[in-house]
């Protein structure tokens, strides 16, 4: 894509809205079928808005066009105009959410060969296996508005792009395996869900399907904690410290507080974003109470208490000063994680060299067959 | 393991096919065997994950990983029951020391490089494939439903290793090195995949002509040859491993093994 464009995907930390987009899906039964419910309905707007067409033709004013087709709850289609700042915001956001993705294999691949069992083992490579999946799908979404998945991951190589900083803190146990899959993951889809609304239509659709396959890996993940809780002595003790490690960070996934996030309201007038850091931020606590109940597992917050005036629970907000120093690279584990996947392009480099060299060989062979085809 | 189980299998396996003294035994060993293979390649393919050439890669070497150790379930599963000891999946695969281990050594060789890894898969599959599609008509009908299952899917590993094999050896002159040094290294671990067990359900030395001709065919293609040596490395089927195994097991079994008794 055209060179200028991509000065404006690099990240500004300061007012990134982006950080939670990784994700997955949703908790156990009594939640999931909430969000769940609500891909569904997004699945079917989407279907319907199909079916009504969009309204006139592009005409003299695409701009004018652009708008109304937002105002109509119509989709953005790639080869639509529409304006930069809109194409630079949604590259951003969805190459954040494809890199989450890859570098976000590393904390839970940590823990695939010590799976403390063959089923574990399985349902966690398996697990692993669908968030490259989800990668591919997403930078193929990305690709649509025009930039090549080779400058996206040279972005997230050279740091200029970043990824979700939820993934720069350590796997020390198997309990955060199920952690990730309940916290880390049950944020992402409150992160999501609005998502598979979003104006742009390849995005809204790889949310839909994203978040349904999703599901899955919460669930397991719920399960792992659920096992662990109802375990051995070791066990509970083992989820509870993962909880406790893992509670804030996931808080911090939703971003800096509203008055903080800068980006919000133009990607909200523009329905990429639907809600507010710290609406869905309140969401995702007042899920999670009841689920910690469930799993016999204690929130570290003292604080945290049903507030019968607000509907909601209140809540000790996350440790913003740490966010930032983690999205700067200054976690436990960013060095760790970008050397990871840059070690891992470096040392398949003559890997794909010679993919290469012998396509254009394979080709070279072909013409060369046509050619005496065509002599003879 | 043996008194025992001999004494309790007979319940769990047809007698007709166990009349022969020690064939209990026999079997629980054979099937071991090609649960171990499954297994120590599942745990070293799944080192791979995060680390591939390409992203793509990265899930299909998982979703290979993902095929073996199904396979290597299953097997347990079965050779578990034939001992009749009370063993099931897990028992047997994190509490079993390297020595109990019955896999040929090419599946626990270190992945080395990208070459490497696929050396071993093209070896593993070539012999697989064949060594499923034979079970799958034999006279045990577990034996034969797990091998129509897996064969194909060790067809699919067949054709992912040969397509890389072929890519790397005709390649570039670095993967063309790197491919033909993979090939001198890991050949000689091939002898144990097909040595003669004329009792077996399916004798591997009779896999001996398939396995030739797909691999001599695809070497062949990827410019690629054989190395000359006598030299035959084995040991595995009778648990005498190389120095890799036991540390390849450590990883695998340390969390369970730290929490006796306990669920997952």
């Amino acid at each position: 894509m055209a060179g200028n464009l991509l000065h404006p995907l690099e990240i500004d930390v300061l007012s990134c809205n982006t950080w939670g987009m990784y994700g997955n899906d949703f908790p156990a039964d009594d939640t999931s079928g909430g969000l769940l419910g609500e891909v569904e309905a997004a699945e079917t707007a989407l279907r319907e808005a199909a079916e009504r067409g969009r309204h006139g033709a592009v005409g003299a004013d695409p701009a004018a066009y652009f708008a109304e087709v937002i105002a109509a709850d119509q989709k953005v289609e790639p080869r639509d105009w529409m304006p930069e700042a809109y194409r630079a915001t949604l590259i951003r956001q969805i190459a954040q959410h494809a890199h989450s993705e890859i570098i976000g294999m590393q904390p839970e691949g940590n823990w695939i060969t010590r799976a403390p069992s063959l089923k574990r083992k399985a349902i966690l490579l398996a697990k692993v296996q669908d968030e490259a999946g989800h990668g591919l799908y997403l930078y193929a979404a990305a690709e649509t508005l025009g930039v090549s998945r080779d400058e996206l991951v040279d972005l997230l190589l050279s740091g200029r792009q970043k990824y979700s900083s939820i993934f720069n803190y350590p796997t020390l146990s198997w309990a955060d395996m199920g952690t990730i899959g309940w916290l880390v993951d049950g944020a992402a889809i409150v992160n999501q869900v609005p998502l598979c609304r979003c104006s742009y239509g390849p995005y809204a659709r790889a949310m839909i399907r994203i978040c349904k396959e999703e599901s899955f890996h919460q669930r397991q993940g719920y399960e792992i904690l659920y096992t662990l809780a109802h375990g051995t002595p070791a066990q509970r003790e083992m989820a509870q410290e993962s909880v406790n490690r893992w509670w804030y960070p996931s808080l911090a996934m939703f971003g800096p507080p509203d008055t903080d996030s800068t980006h919000s309201a133009q990607s909200m007038a523009w329905k990429i974003k639907r809600f507010s850091n710290d609406e869905l931020r309140q969401r995702f606590v007042d899920m999670c109470v009841g689920q910690a109940e469930v799993l016999g597992l204690t929130l570290p917050d003292p604080a945290l208490r049903w507030n019968d005036e607000r509907g909601a629970y209140d809540f000790t907000q996350p440790d913003y000063a740490e966010l930032m120093r983690v999205i700067k690279g200054a976690g436990p584990c960013n060095r760790q994680r970008m050397e990871h996947r840059r070690r891992a392009h470096r040392e398949g480099a003559w890997v794909r060299a010679a993919a290469a060299a012998y396509a254009a060989k394979q080709a070279n062979k072909k013409e060369q067959a046509s050619k005496k085809e065509k002599v003879a | 393991m043996t008194a025992q189980a001999e004494q309790t299998a007979p319940g769990a396996m047809p007698a007709t096919t166990l009349t022969v003294p020690g064939a209990v035994t026999h079997r629980f060993d054979f099937v071991l065997g090609l649960a171990d293979d499954a297994l120590v390649a599942a745990q070293r393919l799944a080192q791979w994950c995060t680390r591939g050439p390409e992203m793509e890669e990265d899930i299909a070497l998982s979703n290979i990983a993902l095929d073996q150790l199904g396979a290597a379930r299953l097997l347990l599963t079965y050779a578990g029951e034939v001992e009749g000891a009370g063993r099931d999946e897990d028992a047997l695969a994190y509490r079993r020391d390297d020595r109990e281990f019955r896999n040929c050594l090419l599946v626990e060789l270190p992945n080395g490089d990208f070459a490497l890894t696929m050396a071993k898969l093209l070896f593993l599959a070539a012999y697989q494939v064949p060594l499923y599609t034979a079970l799958a008509g034999c006279g045990d009908e577990r034996l034969a439903a797990i091998g129509a299952k897996a064969r194909k899917e060790s067809a699919y590993h067949l054709d992912h290793a040969s397509l890389w094999v072929r890519r790397l050896g005709d390649g570039t002159d670095e993967s063309h090195r790197r491919m033909q040094a993979a090939v001198d290294e890991v050949w000689p671990y091939t002898h144990e995949l097909l040595a003669p067990d004329p009792t077996a359900p399916v004798d591997p030395a009779t896999l001996r002509v398939d396995f030739d001709s797909v691999v001599s065919g695809v070497l062949a293609e990827a410019t690629l040859t054989v190395p000359e040596t006598a030299w035959k490395p084995d040991g595995g089927r009778s648990g005498v491993h190389t120095e890799h195994l036991s540390y390849l097991l450590a990883e695998l079994q340390v969390l369970h093994r730290a929490h006796p008794g306990a669920s997952w």
